[in-house]
């Protein structure tokens, strides 16, 4: 009877034993973001079924301010710029690289939530809130999901500050940050549909 | 549970087993007209096709099981043999055969059972439109200017083109014996054709599930003997009852009630109808454009056009 | 203070609800005192409970569907008793607000928190054995996933004791879901446990789609990936490309019930048809979701008790990948009827047929395999035989429908209950339980009694008979879902029938309880010494039954599709290694069970507009995993003498028994 261990195979074997392994994790993630994908996919599809439906109010080109809306759109865009800066310094060792870097993205992306807000609040107060139709229930209902992302990556990069600060740039903190810049390009490109079939499209 | 006048289990098994044979009495297997006759043989057609596959696969998993039982040693045994090009070429093709078939006929049959599509015919068709309420079907005659509550009637041999929306949630119209279905939607008007080919009183229903009162939510179908006949029910329609469905009858009728009896009405507001579909604004879709048969249901922007007057 | 919860919430009112909730409660107290006497909690909690072991995992999946099993049947036996009182202008005793609730729980009970944990519990079992895996790839998160689904069944639940179920229909369809027409807290119970449930299928999804991917023991190619696995894998693309929609669209439904928005209202603009293409497009996918794991067990049976290989393996894959593409092609034929041109009715019947060709081919598949082979007529082929001639019908009976000439009069008839029942009970359901038999032995040690299992089989193949043709039957006479009472005599001995049925599969769940009971008693006798109860193919077959934690002291190398028959025929099936090495393993967590508290909790509060409550659940949620993240305490090695302890064990027994 064989009783022979191939070390080759043992050697290969190793790499499986190791739970949340960062590649694994990382696929993982990029996973969920595929579901993500779909339940934009989802909400992009509602919305354009429903933006013609305005219920006698207001339309798309009515309320859009494009300038505006150009204007958040490059917050978002220069921050993902500063987040892969903050990873190429993650994958140099330099922690205090990385922690500027992420600040200056935080600060984008707190801009881009806060003229968002902004927008919606002027809305609200001006009668044309989710309630008034279909069209601007599908309008803040894209817009916001989009939003309630980006405020969720802000809460998870304040974390990750902190995670980078007290425990320096290990493995885990890593895996954690690629995740995080998978989810804020994914955010980015989620956003240029967005400003495409939303803004673009409706203001014209 | 069962009183005398009630069939025993058994005889009522027995008389519903007779009953099966004879072609299903009052279901969709006993059709009393041109479209729902069409169905049912479309369903034996694409049956009796089907049983080309099913029926040997059947025996075939009874027949290998018994002969490859394991007590079976004279059953030739290929512990290994687990492919063959021939084999899975026949199991692919076989299957894909019936479904062209099938894929043939359903292209066909559903052009032709289209519910959108204006039967033929050489006599000038009866305009019905329906509403459901919850639990009522209210039916305005644009045409003679009256209005029922749960029971219509037309003559037999003339087409019934059927215009229909909700006033509450969805439903379904369906009379078993003559048709297909079709949903009854706000602000939206679905079309439905159907003809009656043999005179009789049918049962109509919403068979799409729309609350506590769904299951008494039936209205009758008379097919008339004769085009007299159907003068003398509208005559009676008018006789009957001296009020007008007008926009605050109708929302009396909205309030919610089940079991609701039949009501006439002997005049209507001119486009009540209308006045129904959009009065959920903005929301005005005409499923397809009528007279445009085959347009796609496009969700997107076509369907948006407020409702033509025709 | 409490929202909208107050005393009038319990339906005091309520003979039947109030009896079933003291049954409930005497039965919940009568266990906790139990376990109490026994002073099992510590072993439960440290044990099962916080487990991140996929095998512990996959047993509590099935406990809970076979809980809720319980539940949906008693509301399908309640619904069919119901509907042979109320004939003939009789009412029965379920008032329709009842009634409506029933068959709405009754839909989603079965596949949400029946049928889906089942799958899910046998593809934690199973998958990471059969790939040579010692656990899958995020054993936290499969144990969060676990969780959450308690959290939502115990939802579900909760709502039958405190307010009410939905009366729509599993399917929710709006206006009639919209607060205009359903202002009680039904829906939302529904869409708050449709959700978590939801999050937890997908996080699982995800979990076993990088565990295969990552994961399969060195040599295992994609090709060779066993056929159940390759099916689960299937089944976990669909997850993770469609509950998503699912999530979309009850979320939308939320945002109208809880925020005014006018998504699928009749006023402002919305459109109720756009919720009802959603719902299916997820709501399509799902019934492949939960068959194509049951195909991939009716595979491992035949070719395992036909002592040959499955034939046609490759085609079976494709088959799987084939369905799994078109199941994104279909979802309009559920509403034929909603005024669609016939070009598009056609496209849509069309597709849908061309699912019955890689269907057809799998039958074909599977009786290839019994060609020629030795089968042994246990329980687990009985389900399967029984499976190939009922799915057959059912198959054909939902081809029939996707003609949209022939749906035009069978739509949301009783036709249409029969044909999914019959794909669901014959296919999926059956498959389930051919599992629940054929793997039991490995997840427990000791196999099931055979008798009681075929008993059950028969019981439930001729109850699904008696049940289901009297439905096919009533719907070709004209008859529609959901009604709650009718008056038509020539319907009356056909609703006798069906109730007969119901009580017929009553029987054999009565079978199935009972041969736990007795396989428990008689487990010495029944012992599965070698691991191997059925001269398995695969690599589950190849560990001590149950399986070590680490589940392989050593990984295995894989050279053929089935890996246990190759290692078996080279006869290095029970090899000894030279020497063990340490084996890197997760420690448990209760983490899970934290979070998924106060996700339940955040639920009941948004569903009673507990504001206040459903801020702390939230609180609580990102707090707990926040704490988990940041725990440094979460793996530990296993060392050498451990594993050589066990595993000498093991083969000392296997010696002993040859």
């Amino acid at each position: 009877m064989s009783t022979h261990v191939n070390p080759a195979h043992s050697a290969h074997a190793h790499g499986h034993e190791h739970h949340d392994s960062g590649s694994s994790t990382v696929l993982g993630f990029w996973l969920y973001l595929m579901t993500d994908c779909i339940l934009f996919a989802t909400a992009f599809a509602t919305y354009s079924v429903l933006f013609q439906n305005t219920a006698g109010g207001i339309a798309g080109k009515d309320i859009f301010e494009l300038k505006y809306v150009l204007v958040e759109t490059f917050a978002l865009l220069l921050s993902s710029i500063t987040y892969g800066f903050a990873m190429i310094c993650a994958h140099k060792g330099n922690k205090a690289g990385v922690i500027g870097f992420l600040l200056v993205t935080f600060l984008f992306g707190a801009l881009f939530i806060g003229m968002e807000v902004n927008e919606f609040h002027h809305l609200i107060v001006e009668g044309h809130g989710p309630n008034a139709s279909a069209f601007l229930s599908a309008f803040f209902a894209l817009v916001g999901l989009h939003g309630l992302h980006v405020t969720a990556g802000l809460l998870w990069m304040a974390v990750l500050m902190l995670e980078t600060r007290k425990r320096g740039l290990q493995p885990r903190t890593l895996t954690r940050l690629s995740c995080l810049s998978l989810f804020w390009h994914f955010l980015d490109i989620v956003w240029i549909c967005v400003f495409t079939v939303v803004y673009l499209m409706g203001a014209m | 549970m069962i009183n005398r006048k009630h069939p025993t289990i058994a005889r009522g098994l027995a008389l519903a087993f007779v009953a099966v044979l004879a072609g299903c009495h009052g279901g969709i297997l006993d059709p009393k007209g041109q479209v729902a006759a069409d169905e049912k043989s479309l369903i034996i057609t694409a049956t009796v096709l089907m049983m080309l596959v099913v029926v040997p696969v059947i025996v075939m998993t009874l027949a290998f099981a018994w002969k490859y039982r394991a007590s079976n040693t004279n059953a030739t045994y290929t512990p290994k043999w687990a492919h063959s090009h021939k084999i899975e070429a026949i199991v692919w093709l076989v299957p894909c055969v019936i479904i062209v078939f099938l894929a043939i006929l359903a292209w066909k049959t559903t052009h032709r059972l289209d519910p959108y599509r204006p039967l033929d015919s050489d006599k000038k068709p009866v305009t019905i439109e329906a509403v459901s309420l919850n639990w009522k079907w209210v039916f305005i005659y644009p045409d003679l200017h009256i209005a029922t509550v749960n029971q219509i009637a037309f003559p037999v041999d003339v087409p019934v083109n059927f215009k229909i929306t909700s006033g509450s949630v969805m439903n379904s119209f369906f009379i078993p014996q003559l048709g297909g279905q079709i949903y009854a939607m706000t602000g939206m008007m679905t079309r439905l054709h159907l003809i009656a080919n043999e005179a009789g009183s049918y049962d109509g229903l919403s068979s799409n599930y729309s609350g506590a009162g769904f299951s008494g939510m039936h209205f009758k179908a008379i097919a008339t003997r004769t085009p007299a006949e159907f003068d003398a029910w509208v005559k009676q329609v008018r006789e009957k009852s001296s009020r007008t469905l007008d926009a605050a009858a109708f929302d009396a009728l909205s309030k919610p009630s089940e079991n609701h009896p039949v009501e006439y009405f002997s005049s209507v507001t001119p486009d009540l109808f209308t006045t129904i579909l959009n009065r959920y604004m903005s929301n005005h879709m005409v499923m397809r454009a009528p007279g445009k048969p085959g347009q796609l249901a496009d969700l997107k922007s076509g369907t948006c056009t407020p409702v033509a007057k025709e | 203070m409490f929202g909208k919860l107050s005393l009038d919430a319990i339906p005091f009112h309520e003979p039947i609800i109030m009896v079933t909730l003291a049954g409930v409660g005497v039965v919940g107290l009568a266990l906790i005192a139990a376990i109490t006497r026994f002073g099992k909690w510590g072993y439960l909690w440290k044990e099962w409970f916080t487990s991140v072991d996929h095998k512990r995992i996959g047993v509590m999946y099935i406990i809970v569907a076979l809980v809720m099993l319980l539940r949906g049947f008693a509301d399908a036996l309640m619904m069919r008793t119901q509907l042979a009182l109320a004939t003939n202008g009789h009412l029965g005793v379920l008032p329709p607000e009842h009634y409506d609730q029933i068959f709405t729980a009754h839909g989603v009970i079965m596949i949400i928190f029946m049928a889906m944990p089942f799958m899910t519990g046998l593809m934690n079992i199973v998958v990471p054995l059969q790939i040579g895996a010692r656990d899958v790839a995020f054993p936290f998160l499969n144990s969060l996933s676990f969780w959450l689904l308690v959290a939502a069944a115990a939802l579900v639940n909760v709502s039958l004791g405190v307010g009410e179920f939905a009366r729509t229909g599993w399917v929710a369809y709006p206006p009639l879901a919209e607060l205009a027409y359903s202002p009680g807290v039904g829906v939302d119970y529904y869409t708050w446990a449709l959700q978590i449930a939801g999050v937890g299928t997908t996080l699982t999804a995800i979990n076993f789609l990088v565990t295969v991917i990552k994961m399969r023991a060195p040599g295992m190619k994609w090709m060779q990936m066993p056929i159940f696995t390759w099916t689960c894998t299937w089944a976990n693309v669909l997850i993770v490309a469609s509950f998503p929609i699912l999530t979309g669209a009850l979320a939308l439904l939320s945002l109208d019930r809880y925020m005014d928005f006018h998504f699928f209202t009749n006023d402002g603009g919305g459109n109720a048809m756009m919720y009802i293409n959603l719902f299916w497009a997820w709501g399509h996918p799902e019934v492949y979701i939960l068959v194509l794991p049951a195909f991939g067990v009716f595979s491992e049976v035949i070719s395992t008790f036909t002592g040959k290989r499955l034939f046609g393996y490759a085609s079976m894959v494709w088959a799987s990948g084939a369905i799994t593409v078109l199941s994104f092609l279909v979802w309009l034929h559920h509403f034929f009827t909603m005024g669609s041109g016939a070009n598009v009715n056609a496209f849509f019947g069309i597709a849908t047929m061309i699912i019955a060709v890689p269907t057809g081919v799998k039958l074909f598949n599977w009786l290839f395999t019994i060609y020629r082979g030795r089968l042994h007529f246990t329980a687990p082929v009985m389900w399967t035989l029984g499976f190939m001639v009922t799915f057959s019908i059912g198959g054909m009976t939902g081809v029939l429908m996707s003609v949209p000439g022939a749906d035009f009069v069978l739509h949301n008839s009783l036709f249409l209950i029969a044909h999914f029942h019959n794909t669901i009970i014959g296919g999926a359901v059956f498959g389930y339980l051919a599992g629940f038999s054929f793997w039991f032995p490995k997840a427990f040690g000791f196999k099931l009694n055979e008798k009681l299992g075929k008993a059950a089989f028969w019981f439930w193949q001729s109850g699904f008979y008696f049940a289901f043709v009297p439905l096919y039957i009533l719907g070709f006479m004209g008859m529609t879902r959901r009604l709650n009472h009718t008056n038509n005599p020539d319907w009356t001995p056909w609703l006798y029938l069906a109730c007969v049925g119901a009580v017929l599969i009553l029987l054999g769940i009565a079978c199935q309880l009972l041969q736990l009971y007795v396989s428990l008693r008689d487990r010495e006798k029944n012992e599965d010494v070698s691991g191997d109860p059925w001269n398995g193919h695969t690599l589950e077959w190849s560990t001590s039954s149950p399986p070590p934690f680490y589940n392989f002291a050593t990984l295995p190398v894989v050279h053929d599709i089935d890996a246990f028959t190759d290692m078996k025929e080279k006869g290095i099936a029970y090899a000894r290694p030279a020497c063990y090495e340490p084996i890197h393993m997760p420690k448990n967590t209760s983490a899970g069970i934290f979070i998924a508290a106060f996700v339940g909790v955040a639920g009941f509060a948004a569903i009673w507009h507990i504001w206040w409550l459903a801020v702390i659940g939230l609180i609580g949620v990102v707090a707990s995993f926040l704490v988990r993240a940041y725990d440094d305490d979460v793996d530990y090695y296993v060392q050498p003498d451990e594993i050589e302890r066990i595993e000498s064990a093991h083969l000392k027994k296997i010696a002993k028994q040859a």
